[in-house]
């Protein structure tokens, strides 16, 4: 029954990884389970069809922090970060909107839409600089509970405090209108091009029930556009073999500090006595008996499924029933026999090495959420793609293209559920809406796989098909996450703690949960 | 895709027809020469012994016009436009509320409601955000007018050739409409307005034209300069002039307070050696309360000059067994300066002025260390050390001919 180990971490996922790591390189004995044949979660590589390697899930890397790309070495673990080039947004009218990584070239391409919005962007560029860098403490640091009076937690409030009061009047006031406003009507103050406007505002809207007017979703531009800024130094790209590459230098990481891995080895629930974590007991019936135990699983399925509200205060269980996870977004990954040939833009060429982002307006996308409000998938979606092959050309053969699309909204809550036919009928939409603007897309597939929030939810376990383990909106973010009271990685069972994305500072293949509750963990001395 | 991602000027089938050194540089998202030859030297001596023809036509461009047109320039700028004369160019800065520079130009007035104004950046919208309220239009001809610098002593004679404007009447920092005649093969007349301003400091003239008249103008000037050795001449000619007449460049030797990250990137009028420029009686512009608190305590920094003693250069080149050599083309970094072990402030550019045979630097001081005579200390490194060179502050301009304002 004694396992001799110190820490359990449920779930193989880029926090639990980066959890395990870290509490093995202090010296603790750490086993990770991992229900799939392969570690991951959403940030896996798979060869879906043959020739043909996808980052299945989540796609590319952006918020991944700077720290734990040092302190564990990752590069040196084989991760090779490839930059994005650009971002082109095809316009209906046969124009497109390209974003380019060279001023003079961005300057040019924004000034042949809007001389005033050319002029703009380096304007708002260091706004937004500036509101990362004064919301960066926060990702860093265990979030202070406002309604505390624990020390840690009033001292944490002081640091804040002092921050915030740095930053001066105009940034005070302009972090207070990213908190309240809508990503939509926060763009207006500053462009006019209808296709810029949406494209940026898009950030605001990913992996969340929202729309681009809904209030709360400017603060999740910043979010997003914090890893331009804050993350790992020039580090926004695609991932060398697709996202699986990072949790693959995860795992070597993790083996190298002494942490051992258990594939095909899914956890059906957390062993208590007597108000404590005591171990876990696998599906197959085995139970493994360890200090502590660490869930990478979201809250729902952590406490809910695994621990069981019986072991729970009932305000607590009923917090964790109330978080909203509403899965929006599907994934479409595409064999390819050819590049696809954007109308405005035909041929092979830069514009194919970056994103490609399916948001020519504004209305655009608030009607795409229109229809996921009332339960039906946006019959024309909201579309980010890249084209990996054109980025790595070992993710398909020699010639042919894999290509992944992020669409929203496809709603987990569908009227009718999810079935095999509303989930072809979706990637026929998504399909068809993109064939709009690259007329020989469909004769180019060479394969189709479609991924729903139900999918995610059933083949990873993220509830609701959520990819940040519960949305990103600002009552479910710091003190709040993923509920209140409880967003410093402890919980109301000893010895059990959580790591996954649904606690603060949230998703996006960031890491920071891990590393927190790794750093938690250890200041419990546990 | 489109082939050119960079634009291109008016004057480019013929620039990059000279351009042997195929040595391009960025100007404002166009690609304009470094140097024509294989080297810049005969280009810089053409600025200050002949004439040398300068593409400007990157220069960011907008026509101000009605009734409120020097209102709200007024309320823009730091100087004051209501006094310019009809035919007037004003060189000024701009500000922010906090009275720190965002940008830098010339403001010609054309007509009584009509005025051009130049900058480094665009700012249209600047422009645009405090016409609120005024009967203004601001139009934006950056693409559409082509300009031309031609710069050195025999400009004048050159220019008056093409023209039957009197230019000997034409004084420093006047604007003129003319008409110059073209070349012998192609002798249609081009209408221009030429103003005697420069980014030289020398007698020169800069020429504003429709961007499709451009090649004919430029073929007309080369053919009437030829006799008086005009020269093409690029941006690290006009680099080493610029900082001889000791005139600043936004992005090297100061930073927009528009894209600042920190307080300390940014400087105000006073603090750039513009407060001569500042004009405090004015009903009310950008940032005049901040400019005002800081007339009366007096800016903490200086823009200045250093010139660098050769003595000294000599020495701490003959510690490591060389003799002096300095870079032929101006640099742009930025240089510590010390006084007394403590770092007084910073050079941003500077070079070997080949007229002057000093070497010279454009520096941020501390006030306090910022007077003329002052003896400071330059970071150098030689041979892979870092050293320090004697230097001492002198006033700007380090060259500053008669034949500018004559």
């Amino acid at each position: 029954m004694s396992s001799g180990y110190d820490a359990i971490v449920i779930g193989g996922g880029h926090n639990g990884l980066v959890c395990a790591t870290y509490l093995a390189r202090a010296g603790k004995r750490v086993l990770v389970l991992e229900r799939r044949e392969r570690v991951g979660g959403a940030a896996v590589t798979e060869e879906v069809f043959p020739g043909f390697k996808f980052s299945v899930y989540s796609y590319v890397v952006s918020l991944l922090r700077p720290e734990i790309m040092r302190d564990l070495d990752l590069p040196r673990h084989g991760l090779h970060i490839l930059p994005l080039e650009s971002t082109l947004t095809p316009l209906p009218n046969g124009d497109y909107l390209a974003q380019w990584n060279d001023h003079d070239q961005n300057r040019r391409e924004l000034a042949r839409h809007s001389l005033r919005d050319a002029e703009a962007y380096d304007e708002f560029g260091r706004l937004m600089h500036l509101m990362a860098r004064a919301v960066k403490p926060l990702l860093g640091m265990v979030p202070p509970d406002p309604a505390s009076l624990d020390p840690r937690d009033l001292a944490g409030l002081f640091r804040l405090g002092s921050h915030f009061r740095s930053l001066g009047a105009t940034q005070f006031y302009a972090l207070a209108k990213l908190l309240t406003m809508s990503s939509a009507d926060y763009l207006d103050e500053w462009f006019e091009t209808e296709a810029l406007k949406a494209t940026k505002s898009a950030s605001g809207i990913i992996g969340t029930l929202l729309g681009p007017r809904s209030p709360g979703t400017a603060y999740v531009l910043l979010h997003h556009y914090m890893g331009e800024i804050d993350g790992v130094f020039r580090a926004w790209g695609f991932a060398k073999g697709g996202n699986g590459s990072v949790t693959a230098a995860l795992a070597a990481a993790a083996s190298a500090a002494g942490a051992d891995i258990r594939l095909q080895a899914p956890v059906a629930r957390v062993l208590v006595n007597a108000g404590a974590a005591t171990g876990v007991a696998l599906d197959s019936g085995e139970e493994i008996r360890a200090r502590l135990v660490i869930s990478g699983a979201d809250a729902r399925r952590t406490f809910l499924d695994l621990v069981g509200a019986e072991h729970l205060p009932a305000e607590f269980a009923e917090a964790i029933r109330r978080v909203r996870f509403r899965g929006a977004s599907a994934k479409v990954n595409l064999a390819l026999g050819e590049l696809p040939d954007f109308a405005c833009l035909p041929g092979n060429g830069a514009h194919l090495r970056g994103a490609i982002s399916i948001s020519p307006s504004v209305d655009y996308l608030e009607r795409a959420y229109d229809e996921a409000k009332y339960g039906e998938f946006s019959r024309r979606p909201y579309m980010d793609i890249i084209i990996p092959s054109m980025i790595d050309p070992s993710m398909a053969p020699p010639g042919k293209h894999v290509m992944s699309i992020f669409a929203q909204y496809a709603p987990y809550q569908l009227n009718g559920g999810w079935t095999d036919t509303r989930r072809e009928a979706f990637g026929d939409a998504v399909v068809d809406t993109l064939a709009e603007y690259a007329p020989n897309l469909k004769s180019a597939i060479l394969h189709r796989q479609v991924i729903t929030p139900a999918d995610i939810e059933e083949r990873l376990g993220l509830s609701e098909g959520n990819i940040f383990q519960g949305e990103l909106t600002l009552q479910q973010m710091f003190f709040l996450r993923p509920a209140p009271g409880w967003a410093r990685y402890r919980t109301p069972v000893r010895a059990l703690y959580q790591c996954g994305a649904g606690t603060h500072p949230g998703g996006g293949v960031m890491g920071a949960p891990g590393r927190l509750a790794a750093l938690a963990v250890l200041k419990d001395g546990a | 895709m489109s082939a050119a991602v960079l634009k291109t000027t008016p004057f480019h089938a013929r620039t990059s027809a000279l351009c042997v050194s195929h040595a391009w540089r960025r100007w404002a998202g166009y690609i304009v020469a470094s140097s024509y030859g294989l080297t810049h030297e005969r280009e810089y001596h053409a600025i200050r012994n002949a004439a040398a023809l300068l593409d400007i036509s990157p220069l960011y461009k907008y026509l101000v016009r009605g009734r409120d047109a020097a209102r709200l320039l007024d309320r823009v700028v730091t100087r004051d436009i209501a006094r310019a004369a009809v035919g007037q160019v004003m060189y000024t800065s701009w500000c922010d509320a906090a009275g720190k520079v965002r940008d830098d130009g010339t403001i010609a007035r054309l007509a009584e409601q009509t005025f051009r104004m130049t900058s480094a950046e665009p700012n249209l919208r600047w422009l645009e955000t405090n016409a609120v309220g005024l009967d203004a239009t601001i139009e934006d001809v950056s693409e559409s007018t082509a300009a031309l610098a031609l710069q050195g002593p025999a400009s004048r004679s050159i220019l008056q050739q093409l023209t039957d404007t009197d230019l000997s009447s034409l004084k420093y920092f006047r604007i003129t409409e003319a008409t110059l005649r073209g070349s012998s093969a192609k002798p249609r007349k081009t209408p221009v307005t030429v103003s005697r301003t420069g980014y030289t400091g020398d007698l020169g003239y800069e020429i504003w034209l429709a961007a499709d008249d451009a090649p004919a103008l430029w073929d007309a000037l080369i053919e009437a300069g030829a006799p008086y050795g005009i020269t093409p001449a690029g941006m690290l000619a006009l680099d080493l002039a610029r900082i001889e007449a000791g005139l600043m460049l936004l992005d090297v030797d100061y930073i927009s307070a528009s894209q600042a990250l920190i307080e300390g990137q940014t400087s105000s009028p006073f603090e750039l050696d513009l407060a001569w420029s500042v004009n405090l009686g004015k009903e009310h512009f950008v940032g005049k309360p901040a400019l005002a608190r800081e007339a009366q305590r007096g800016p903490q920094w200086q823009f200045a000059g250093v010139e660098v003693e050769w003595d000294s250069l000599e020495r701490l080149h003959a510690e490591a067994g060389l003799a002096p050599t300095l870079p032929s083309a101006a640099w742009r970094t930025s240089v510590p300066l010390y006084v007394n072990e403590v770092q007084a402030g910073y050079a941003t550019s500077g070079g070997w002025s080949p007229l002057l045979k000093k070497y010279i630097a454009l520096v941020h001081l501390q006030s306090r260390w910022a007077a003329p005579g002052t003896a400071v200390e330059m970071e150098m490194t030689v041979e892979h050390r870092r050293k320090r060179a004697a230097a001492r502050v002198v006033k700007k301009p380090f060259f500053d001919p008669e034949r500018k304002r004559a």
